[in-house]
């Protein structure tokens, strides 16, 4: 089973099998900014580091910048959002992630909120 | 503790997402702004205005007043069922708000706005001291617009035969009192549509029959991207107290040539008019962003003339890209928006960009 992490500022990251990690928004995030009309998505290959801005999702009702969870390589984006970012709305968590990540160190992820964790933060 | 409209129980019914809008709790979508708006341009919507004033005014004086108080001129309301939409300025020629004034059978009703309530009434008051007469507002009474291209037609349905013909033969911007539900062919969707004001008691029961004709619940977010598609003004956005109305494209709400009459701001807005002439207003015009992004209300523009700043702004259901008003300098031919730290190129376009479903600037 694949865990998932959550930061404060609302995306998600799952570690894959290979090593890679999905990251995308929270249900929770999807349904305070409304309907998704466009997102950016960054260029494969880019390094990032933890907390940095890496894509940007904009709703009806606002711009909203996507931090990286952790510090890696983006190793693919998800196209199909460029066409559907309502993909987002329909599946925050699982179709409607946004970028995969080559992870520099998993220690990071032990910063991150837990699903139970997150469920309380956001109350 | 924020007011609820007679409806609200029926907007949890239908998943409402509740807001505080104004101090009214009211719905901002129920799911989906972008297939409401959709629902509104192709079939039918329903939307709950309960929270919006109406101000009925009625007493021997009250031609004399309304064509004082208000800029258009209400003596071409010379029966009744008409409806007129209006400014009401200070002295200065500032907007003080945005209006709809109908002529009923032996009285005039105003629908203002809900988050200028306390200042109209204090205003129309204040006006009315050397006239004869009586300002009465309508809190017991709920509003519903149903609008889109089968709206007339879904209303109709649930009409009795003879009172769907009057409604069926309804011109624009005419209205019927049919008992004590009065019914105006008004709206802020760019659609063909109707408003019901009618007693707060039959909210319900015409909210259920309506969603039984599947008209579907229109939240305030769709009905912001469908009043900006249509080109109209939002007050207290694109318009307040310290702008001119010239300078937010209402000069059709202004009647300047009537004989004996002299509207409240009469004269400031006529130094604005030469200001204007001189090109010296900034006025208020479309915006268009083609390529990706989202305008913004606030965000800064550049022109070939000096600067400006998007005053409503927002994405396009229906083009599939978003578009603005923007308030620029005279004679401005370019717009660039600076959106995240970057100026982006936007196309300038006639302040209306969707009628009856369909695109209409150039």
């Amino acid at each position: 089973m694949s865990t998932i992490k959550y930061t404060t500022s609302h995306e998600w990251i799952k570690l894959e099998d290979d090593g890679t990690a999905s990251v995308g928004i929270s249900e929770n995030a999807q349904d305070l900014l409304g309907d998704i009309v466009f997102v950016e998505l960054p260029d494969v290959g880019t390094e990032i580091s933890a907390k940095q801005e890496v894509a940007v999702v904009e709703s009806v009702k606002a711009a909203s910048d996507i931090y990286s969870p952790v510090t890696g390589e983006v190793v693919a984006v998800n196209e199909v959002l460029l066409d559907a970012p309502e993909t987002i709305n329909a599946s925050p968590e699982e179709d409607g992630w946004i970028f995969k990540i080559k992870i520099s160190d998993e220690s990071e992820l032990d910063e991150l909120m837990d699903a139970e964790t997150y469920a309380e933060h956001i109350e | 503790m924020l007011k609820r409209t007679p409806l609200f129980d029926k907007h949890l019914e239908a998943g409402g997402k509740m807001i505080d809008f104004a101090g009214w709790e009211m719905p901002i979508n129920y799911g989906s702004q972008i297939s409401e708006h959709k629902q509104v341009r192709e079939h039918a919507g329903l939307f709950d205005v309960s929270h919006m004033t109406v101000v009925d005014i009625s007493g021997e004086g009250t031609v004399d007043y309304l064509r004082t108080l208000l800029t258009n001129d209400i003596a071409k309301l010379d029966k009744p069922g008409m409806a007129l939409y209006t400014a009401m300025l200070n002295e200065e020629g500032g907007v003080i708000d945005d209006l709809i004034v109908y002529s009923m059978s032996g009285f005039f009703r105003l629908v203002v706005n809900c988050a200028t309530r306390e200042k109209d009434l204090a205003w129309l008051n204040q006006q009315a001291a050397s006239y004869d007469v009586e300002i009465t507002e309508r809190p017991e009474l709920a509003i519903l617009a149903v609008h889109g291209p089968e709206a007339i037609e879904k209303v109709c349905s649930l009409l009795t035969p003879e009172d769907a013909e009057v409604v069926m033969q309804l011109g624009n911007f005419k209205a019927a009192e049919l008992g004590d539900r009065f019914i105006a062919r008004t709206g802020y969707t760019g659609e063909k549509g109707l408003e019901l004001i009618i007693p707060e008691q039959q909210a319900a029961t015409l909210w259920d029959g309506l969603l039984a004709a599947d008209v579907k619940p229109i939240g305030l977010g769709a009905r912001d991207s469908l009043r900006l598609e249509a080109g109209m003004n939002l007050y207290g956005h694109d318009m307040d107290e310290e702008t001119s109305p010239l300078a937010a494209n209402m000069e059709q709400v202004i009647t300047w040539t009537s004989e004996g009459r002299n509207f409240i701001g009469r004269d400031a807005v006529m130094k604005d008019k030469a200001k204007q002439i001189d090109g010296d207003l900034p006025y208020l015009t479309g915006l268009v962003l083609e390529s990706r992004g989202v305008l913004r209300e606030g965000q800064k523009v550049v022109t070939d003339t000096g600067e400006g700043v998007i005053t409503s702004g927002g994405f396009s259901p229906t083009l599939g890209h978003s578009i603005a008003l923007v308030r620029i300098p005279a004679g401005s031919k370019t717009c660039k928006v600076e959106m995240r730290g970057e100026l982006v190129e936007a196309r300038l376009v006639k302040p209306n960009f969707v009628r009856f479903g369909k695109k209409v600037f150039e």
